[in-house]
Parts: structure tokens; sequence; C-alpha cells
């Protein structure tokens, strides 16, 4: 597989939201506006490539057998610095994603990237691996939140779109908007999927 | 009284599945056949009640002491981990049939987010003492129960039904699970 297959693979053939449906907490959690989803987005980008590239460095150090927790222990690491440096230069973000930051540390995507990639290649390939995931989570979160954000606030970045009164439809921004948002853009992604075949 | 709607709040009006997205993989992933729902729901309740305990435990007498605050997630996420090692072990010599039950299970819940979740979400409520944080992880794992025990119902009877081809699997699972947090948005005023 060549370096740009890698990379670019998590972004649409892989991504690991819209056609794995890993990491299905934060996807529905944080996307009632596009701000949001782009934050935690970057945010899982950021731990995604990191702890990659530190598990492939370590990967003949681990032992087998306490390798999960080993790399746990890594993610959580690096949670732990994104986590003090959102809180410390984004506060408004900090406040707005909340208790999903430490929770990136189960994001299934960050531990099934260490133990389905890292593990097993060379320390450039996992670093390409976890920029692209990241980056089709970030996509994924990007369109989640900009259907949310467009149906329930009738606005996008958190400006108002012309020609729209009101405040939009507030079931988009509540629970039951994610679950039904994120269904027809699965079901619209496997349709094209499809297609290609 | 003030137990009595905290355990109300956090079953039907602030669910930890339908209301904060907490769990979803689990209750995506193991809500096929009502008895294997009912096993998951089980563990969960187990697992949370015993971390919440010992989390709540660690970070008010070892981490606010020594103001090691900032290693919160990488204690509890170990704690966890090792606690769901600990009650597989023991669970296998003292009842194996309860085992045999939540066996498949219990190495899900590590890297079930509603149990860091809950951990987390407790040290955050400054008057909240160990007891009500453990009532607290006791309620929210009945609500996970009851949440994915009615959506694994939901979905062996959606099983019977045709969905249209674009919408099989996981689409057409979302959106039943959209409207059943409507249906619990009934609940908002309860408390």
């Amino acid at each position: 597989m060549s370096k740009l297959q890698i990379l670019t693979k998590g972004l649409i053939k892989e991504n690991p939201t819209l056609i794995l449906v890993l990491g299905t907490c934060p996807s529905l959690a944080v996307t009632t506006s596009v701000q949001n989803a782009i934050g935690m987005g970057l945010a899982t980008t950021f731990v995604l490539m990191m702890s990659n590239t530190i598990i492939s460095m370590l990967k003949s150090l681990i032992p087998d057998k306490v390798r999960i927790p080993a790399f746990i222990v890594v993610i959580a690491t690096f949670v732990s610095i994104v986590d003090l440096l959102i809180q410390g230069f984004v506060p408004a973000l900090a406040e707005s994603l909340g208790i999903f930051i430490p929770l990136i540390v189960v994001n299934c995507i960050v531990l099934g990237r260490a133990e389905a990639f890292a593990s097993k290649n060379s320390v450039f390939d996992s670093f390409l691996d976890g920029l692209g995931m990241g980056l089709g989570f970030t996509i994924a979160l990007f369109l989640i939140g900009t259907c949310r954000e467009l149906l329930g606030s009738g606005s996008f970045w958190g400006y108002k779109l012309p020609f729209v009164t009101g405040d939009g439809i507030l079931v988009f921004v509540l629970a039951p908007g994610a679950f039904i948002v994120m269904g027809f853009i699965i079901a619209i992604v496997k349709h094209f999927q499809k297609a290609k075949h | 009284m003030e137990y009595i709607v905290m355990i109300i709040g956090c079953v039907l009006v602030n669910n930890i599945i339908l209301a904060q997205f907490l769990g979803i993989c689990p209750f995506l992933g193991v809500s096929t056949k009502v008895n294997t729902a009912l096993g998951m729901g089980a563990a969960v309740l187990f697992v949370m009640t015993l971390a919440t305990l010992v989390t709540s435990v660690i970070q008010q007498y070892v981490l606010v002491p020594l103001n090691l605050q900032f290693l919160q997630t990488i204690a509890f996420i170990l704690i966890i981990a090792a606690l769901v090692q600990m009650v597989e072990i023991i669970l296998k010599k003292i009842s194996p049939s309860l085992y045999q039950a939540l066996g498949i299970f219990l190495p899900l819940i590590t890297t079930n987010c509603a149990v860091l979740g809950v951990a987390i979400t407790v040290t955050q409520k400054a008057d909240f003492t160990i007891l009500d944080s453990t009532l607290y992880a006791v309620s929210s794992a009945i609500g996970f129960a009851l949440a994915i025990v009615i959506f694994a119902g939901l979905r062996e009877q959606l099983e019977l039904v045709k969905v249209p081809k674009g919408m099989q699997g996981v689409p057409i699972a979302l959106i039943t699970a959209g409207i059943l947090a409507m249906a619990f948005m009934g609940f908002a005023n309860l408390v």
C-alpha cells in the first residue's frame, strides 16, 4: 500500500464513523454545531496521530499479554494533554464539549487503530494512518454537525442563514435529531458505496 | 425524597444512552436479542456501580488531597480496566453460572464510555458524597439496561418488517433509536 493510500483510506473508503460505525458516542453527542464538531474532530485527530506514532515506536517493547492496558495508558496520556490544552487555550470549546474530551480515551477508533494498525506497521505509516483516520472522523462529524446546525438552528458556524427567520427545528439539536440525522447520512453513504461497485 | 428524584431523573429524564449519548457502541452492538441485552445491562449495572464507588473514593482520598486531579483520566481508566479484569477472575471462582451468563460482556465494558463517563460526571458534581455517587451510578446503569432492553425488543420486531434496501442494518437502527429518544423526551418535565 502506498503512503498516499494509507493516508486517504480513512477519509472515505474506510471512514471510521460512516463506514465502520465506530466512535458513535462523540459523533452523536457533540455535533449540535459545526464548531463543536470540528473541535472534537481535531482533538481526536491529534490523539490518534500521537498515540499511533508512539505505540508503533513501542510495539516491540510491549509484551503481547499486556498490550491493551499499555495502549490505554499511552492514549490516556495524550488525551490528558489535549484536555489541558483545550481548557487552557479554548475554554469556550472545553465548556461545550465537556465530558467528551476525557472520553476520547474510550473512543473505539483510537484503540482500534492502535490494535489493528500501529502495533503492526512502521512509525511513519502509523502516523499517516492516524492522521487519515482522524481527518475521516472530522469529516464525518462535520457532515453531521452541518446538517444538525442547519436544520436545528438555521445557522452555519454560528452565523444565521440569510432569509431564515425563527429558530429552526429544535428536535435536530436535541438527542433524537442526532440519531435520525446520522441514520440518514449512513444510509446515503451506503447507497453511493453500492453504486460504485 | 431527594434520592427518588435522582433515580427517576437518571433512569427516565436524563437517560444515559438516549439523552446523554454515553455507551452507544454496546447499545447498537449487543441489542439484536432481548436476552443478550439483559445480560449486557446486568454486567454494566455490576461494573458501573463498583467502578464509580472505587473511583470516587480514589478521587476524594487520593487525587484531591495530593493535588493530582490532572491524572484523573489515566487513573480512572486504569482502575476500570483493572476492576473489570478482577471482577472476571472473582466471578469465575465464586459463581461460574453468573460468569457464564455475563462472560462475553465483561471485557467489552472496559471500553464502554458509559462507565468512565459516569465516573467522571460524579466527580464534577461538587456536593456529591460517595453514597450519592454510587446511587447515581446505580440509577444510570438501570437507565442503560432499560434503554438497551427496550431497543432490543424493537429490533427483534424490526427483523420481521420489510425495510427499504438502503436503510437496512445500522441506518434503520439509528432512526429507531431516534424515535425512542423522542419518546423518552416525553419524560422531560417529570422531575
